[in-house]
C-alpha cells in the first residue's frame, strides 16, 4: 500500500475563545487518488478538518491544537498553508472571496508566480488548467463579469493551477445552480480519473455527489461516524444519522428495499431488477388541454384575491440586457411557490420587484399588505452584537431562539441565522401579506432544510402568499405548491409542483428522476406509497404473495439485491451490487 | 452593480489589446500634452480625440457619462475663477462693491481663463476614465510586481475588492431597507449600521487572506518577466504617444499653441495652430484605424 497523501492522526482542535472541540480525536487516512465525500451536519467539523488539512488550522485561526496532521509527508505544524498549498488545492463556498486578481489569466497564473514558477511555466499551466476546465474562453474575461458557476470554475483553476495531488472543497456548489454544480461535480469526477487528482470534497447535497465517490467519511461532534463505501455510509446513516439520507436512500428505506441506492442510475437498476420502474410518465410535458384550461381559469381565480399581482413587469437596465421581460404572476394567500431557474434567470430581481425594493420600468406590481423579503444572506440583517436586540423579545420564541437572547448573532448556526433574519423581516406586528425568500438554503443541512419547509408550509397555512427563490429541488418539493421557472427574465413554465418538478433533468427531485416523473412524485414518501401500490401489483400478477404488502415490509428480507422475481439480465450492468 | 461599470474590461479594441504598459503610457503621453498646452482649439481638439478615442476602444458612452459626471468639478472652477479674479478689461457684470473682497467685476477674461483650466481637468479625469477602462491593471501592476510583489498586489487586491465591497454595502443596504421599520435612524442606528458594514468588511478580508494563504503568499517570490512579442498595436500606441508627445512639445516651444487669458483674450489661431490640431487628433485615432487582431 502507498503512503497516504493525507493523514488526521489522533488530532483534537478548538477555535481560539471555544470550549467545545471543533475535531476531536480524529484519525483518518487519505490515499493518493480518492474521491472522498465528508458528510456530516452544519458545525460538526466538515470545514475545520478542510482547514486542518491545508495548515489554516492552526497556523491562521490560531486556537488549541492537538496531535498530527500530514500532507505529502510533510507535518502541518512545521509547514505553513503556502508550503503545504504546493500539495494542496482549496476551493470553498463562496467564489467572491477566492478571485484575488482582475483578469482569469492573473487569477490562473498568480498561485504559480508566486512560488516562484518560471514564465514558460507560468504560461503552459494558465494555459492547461484553463483547458481542463474549459474556461479557456474565459482567459482575457474580467472576473467581476462572471456568473457563479464561471467564478467557481475559475476558482477551482486557480486552486489546480500549481498541479496539486489534493484539492480540498467546502460546499462548493452551495451557490450554484443545479446545473452548474453537476458540471462541477462531472469536472471533479473527471479530474479524479484523469489526473489521479485525490478529492476530498464537504458537502450537504450528498445526492449531487455521492455516486462520484469512492469513499465517504461522516463526521459526528467532530469525530469521524462512519468511514466507507457510499453504500456502508448510507446503511449508518440511515441507522444512526437519518438527516444524512439521500432522497434515494429515504425513497429505499420507505419502501422496504434494503440496499440503499448511491445514485439515480443504480436506483432505477434495482427498481427495473424488481420490477418496480413502470412507465415512464413525463406529465409535465405531456399537458392536455384541459388541464391548461382548467389551470388557466384556476389562475383568474388567483389574481382577483391575490396577496401579490405582478402584471407584464420588466426591469430594463440603461444600456444594458433585460433582466425581466414582462412577467406575469399573481400568488394568492396561503399559496407557496418555488421560483426556479438559473444563475442569472431574474429570480432576486423578481423578488426585490415584489417586495418593492425595485420599480419595473414597465408593467405594474400590486400588493394587497406588506411583502417581507428575506435576501440571500442572513447575515447582512445583523447589525446588533445581541441576537435580543435584533428583534422584540416575543419574537425570540416563535423563532427557537429563547435561548439564544444574549449571544452574538453571527456565531449562530446557519439555521439560527435563517430563522433570526426571518424573524427580522417579518416584524413584530400583522404578520405580512407575502413572505418572499431570496435562496434561503444556501450551505444549510438538510435538517435545517427540513426545519425552514416546515416553517414555511406552516406560515402557507396561516394565510401568507410564500414565494421561495431557490436552487433546491428538493426544498422546493418540501415547501411549495406550486413551481414558476423562468429563463431569460421570462417565465418559461407556471404549474404544480408535482407537473414542473417530476418532468425535468436538473429541475427534478431525486425521487423524480428516480420513478421517471411518474403520477408526479416528488418526495420520498411518496414515492414510497407508490412503490408500494406497484411492489402488490406485481405480486399479484405473478400470482405470488405481496413481497411488500405493508408500509416499511421488505422487498426481499434476505438479499435486496438479488429479488426473486425478475431475471438477473435484467440489471444493469455495472450497477448490480 | 452600476459602479463595476467603470472597472476595466476586455473588449475587442486595440486599446485592449495593446500591452498594459504601453496604454498606460499613451495615456500619460495624452495628459502630459493636456497640461503643456493651453490654446482652447487645442484643448478642444484633444477632448475630440479622447471622446473619439473612447468610442474607437468600445467605452464611449461611459466615458460620455464621466464627462458628464466630471460637471461637479469643472463647474465649480469656472464659476469661483468668474468671482475670484480681479484680471481682465472686459467687464460683463458688475457686482458693486464686495466690502472686504473689493470691487465685484465680473470680466470675460477671467471666464475663459476659468473654462481653459476646467477643461484640463476634465480632460485629465477622461484620460484617467478611459486608461481605467480599457488598460489591464493586473498587467500594470504585474511590471510592479517584478519590483515590489506585495505591494503590488495589495494594490491588486483593492482594485478588485472595492467593486466587491461597494456590492458588499448595497447587499446591505437592501437589507436593512427590507426591515419593517426600515434602516435604523438616529445616531445609535447609524452608529451599528457601521459597525455592521466594518465587521462585513473585515470578515470579507479574512476569507481573502485565507486563500492568499494557500495560494501561497507568505513564500511569494519576485513575478517573473512574461516574454511576450510586440503586435502591431503595441507598436502603433507606442508610436502614438512619443508622437502625441513630440507635438505637445513643439507646439508649445513653436508657440502654436499660444493663448494668453490676461489683461484680453489672446488665443490665435494660425496655420501653426490647424496643424497642431490636426496632427494631435490623427497621432491620437491612427491606431484605432487598424483593428486586426483586436479580439483576445
Amino acid at each position: 500500500m502507498s503512503a497516504p497523501l493525507l493523514s488526521f492522526e489522533h488530532v483534537t482542535y478548538s477555535y481560539p475563545g471555544v470550549r467545545t472541540p471543533a475535531l476531536s480525536d480524529l484519525t483518518l487516512e487519505l490515499e493518493p487518488g480518492e474521491f472522498c465525500l465528508l458528510a456530516g451536519l452544519s458545525g460538526h467539523g466538515k470545514s475545520t478538518l478542510l482547514r486542518a488539512a491545508c495548515g489554516l488550522v492552526p497556523h491562521f485561526h490560531g486556537g488549541h491544537f492537538a496531535g498530527r496532521v500530514t500532507l505529502a509527508g510533510l507535518d502541518t505544524r512545521e509547514h505553513g498553508p503556502a508550503q503545504l498549498g504546493a500539495f494542496a488545492g482549496v476551493l470553498s463556498q463562496d467564489p467572491e472571496t477566492q478571485l484575488v486578481m482582475s483578469t482569469v489569466r492573473a487569477e490562473l497564473a498568480l498561485a504559480l508566480e508566486s512560488r516562484g514558477h518560471g514564465a514558460t511555466a507560468v504560461a503552459r499551466g494558465v494555459e492547461e488548467v484553463a483547458l481542463a476546465l474549459g474556461i479557456d474562453g474565459l482567459l482575457d474575461r474580467s472576473t467581476q463579469e462572471l456568473s457563479g458557476g464561471e467564478k467557481q470554475r475559475v476558482a477551482l483553476g486557480a486552486a489546480l493551477a500549481g498541479r496539486p495531488r489534493l484539492v480540498l472543497l467546502d460546499e462548493p456548489t452551495s451557490q450554484l445552480d443545479p446545473v452548474a454544480g453537476d458540471e462541477l461535480i462531472g469536472l471533479l469526477r473527471r479530474l479524479n480519473q484523469e489526473w489521479e487528482t485525490t478529492i476530498l470534497l464537504a458537502e450537504h447535497r450528498l445526492e449531487r455527489c455521492l455516486s462520484s465517490a469512492d469513499r465517504v467519511i461522516a463526521l459526528q461532534g467532530g469525530r469521524v461516524g462512519c468511514d466507507g463505501d457510499p453504500e456502508t455510509f448510507l446503511g449508518w446513516a440511515a441507522r444512526e444519522a437519518p438527516a444524512l439520507q439521500t432522497p434515494a436512500a429515504k425513497l429505499f428505506a420507505l419502501s422496504g428495499l434494503t440496499r440503499a441506492p448511491a445514485g439515480v442510475r443504480q436506483a432505477r437498476a434495482t427498481l427495473r431488477a424488481h420490477g418496480l420502474l413502470g412507465e415512464e410518465d413525463r406529465s409535465g410535458a405531456g399537458e392536455t388541454g384541459s388541464a391548461a384550461r382548467s389551470r388557466s381559469k384556476a389562475r383568474r381565480a388567483v389574481r382577483n384575491a391575490a396577496a401579490l399581482e405582478m402584471s407584464a413587469v420588466w426591469h430594463e437596465l440603461s444600456d444594458g440586457p433585460a433582466i425581466l421581460r414582462g412577467v406575469t404572476l399573481s400568488v394568492a394567500p396561503g399559496e407557496s411557490i418555488a421560483l426556479m431557474g438559473r444563475n442569472g434567470a431574474g429570480k432576486s430581481t423578481l423578488l426585490r420587484h415584489a417586495a418593492g425594493l425595485l420599480e419595473p420600468t414597465r408593467g405594474r406590481v400590486k400588493r394587497t399588505g406588506r411583502v417581507a423579503l428575506l435576501l440571500q444572506n442572513p447575515g447582512d440583517y445583523f447589525i446588533h452584537e445581541r441576537v435580543a436586540d435584533e428583534v422584540p423579545p416575543a419574537a425570540l420564541g416563535p423563532a427557537g431562539l429563547e435561548d439564544a437572547g444574549e449571544r452574538n448573532p453571527r456565531d449562530l448556526s446557519g439555521g439560527e441565522r435563517q430563522r433570526l433574519a426571518l424573524a427580522i423581516v417579518s416584524g413584530s406586528g400583522d404578520p405580512p401579506a407575502v413572505l418572499a425568500l431570496d435562496e434561503p438554503t444556501r450551505g444549510m443541512d438538510r435538517h435545517a432544510k427540513a426545519v425552514l419547509a416546515e416553517e414555511l408550509r406552516l406560515r402557507a397555512k396561516q394565510g401568507q402568499a410564500v414565494i421561495v427563490a431557490t436552487h433546491d429541488p428538493e426544498f422546493a418539493a418540501a415547501c411549495a405548491d406550486r413551481a414558476v421557472l423562468l429563463a431569460d427574465g421570462r417565465v418559461i413554465a407556471d404549474a404544480t409542483a408535482a407537473e414542473l418538478l417530476a418532468g425535468g433533468w436538473y429541475f427534478a427531485t431525486e425521487t423524480a428522476r428516480i420513478l421517471g416523473g411518474a403520477a408526479g412524485v416528488l418526495l420520498p414518501e411518496q414515492g414510497a406509497e407508490l412503490l408500494r401500490r406497484r411492489s402488490a401489483a406485481v405480486a399479484a400478477a405473478a400470482g405470488a404473495p405481496t413481497p411488500s404488502a405493508a408500509a416499511g415490509e421488505a422487498v426481499s428480507a434476505a438479499d435486496p439485491g438479488e429479488p426473486s422475481t425478475p431475471p438477473a439480465t435484467t440489471v444493469a450492468p455495472g450497477v448490480a451490487r | 452593480m452600476r459602479a463595476t461599470r467603470f472597472f476595466y474590461r476586455r473588449l475587442p479594441s486595440p486599446l485592449h489589446a495593446t500591452r498594459a504598459g504601453v496604454g498606460a503610457l499613451w495615456a500619460a503621453a495624452l495628459s502630459l500634452a493636456t497640461l503643456l498646452l493651453d490654446q482652447p482649439l487645442v484643448l478642444l481638439t484633444l477632448l475630440a480625440g479622447v471622446l473619439c478615442a473612447g468610442a474607437g476602444a468600445g467605452v464611449g458612452r461611459l466615458l460620455a457619462r464621466s464627462m458628464r459626471a466630471s460637471a461637479i468639478v469643472w463647474v465649480p472652477i469656472v464659476l469661483v475663477n468668474v468671482l475670484v479674479s480681479r484680471q481682465g478689461l472686459t467687464v460683463f457684470a458688475r457686482l458693486g462693491d464686495l466690502g472686504p473682497f473689493g470691487q465685484g467685476d465680473l470680466t470675460l477674461e477671467a471666464a475663459v481663463f476659468g473654462a481653459v483650466i476646467a477643461l484640463k481637468v476634465m480632460l485629465l479625469i477622461l484620460i484617467t476614465t478611459l486608461a481605467s477602462l480599457a488598460v489591464d491593471p493586473d498587467e500594470l501592476l504585474r511590471i510592479v510586481r517584478r519590483l515590489s510583489f506585495r505591494s503590488a498586489l495589495t494594490a491588486s487586491l483593492a482594485t478588485r475588492m472595492i467593486p466587491v465591497l461597494a456590492a458588499d454595502a448595497q447587499r446591505l443596504a437592501e437589507a436593512q431597507r427590507t426591515r419593517p421599520l426600515g434602516p435604523p435612524r438616529g445616531a445609535r442606528g447609524r452608529v451599528a449600521l457601521l459597525r455592521a458594514v466594518v465587521g462585513g468588511s473585515l470578515d470579507r478580508a479574512m476569507d481573502v487572506a485565507a486563500t492568499l494563504e494557500v495560494r501561497g503568499f507568505a513564500t511569494a517570490r519576485r513575478a517573473p518577466r512574461l516574454p511576450r512579442p510586440w503586435s502591431r498595436h503595441d507598436i502603433g500606441f507606442l508610436a502614438s504617444a512619443v508622437a502625441i508627445l513630440a507635438l505637445a512639445l513643439v507646439g508649445r516651444l513653436a508657440g502654436a499653441a499660444r493663448f494668453d487669458a490676461y489683461p484680453e483674450v489672446h488665443a490665435p489661431v494660425g496655420a501653426g495652430t490647424i496643424g497642431l490640431c490636426l496632427a494631435l487628433f490623427a497621432a491620437i485615432l491612427l491606431p484605432f484605424a487598424d483593428r486586426r487582431g483586436v479580439d483576445g
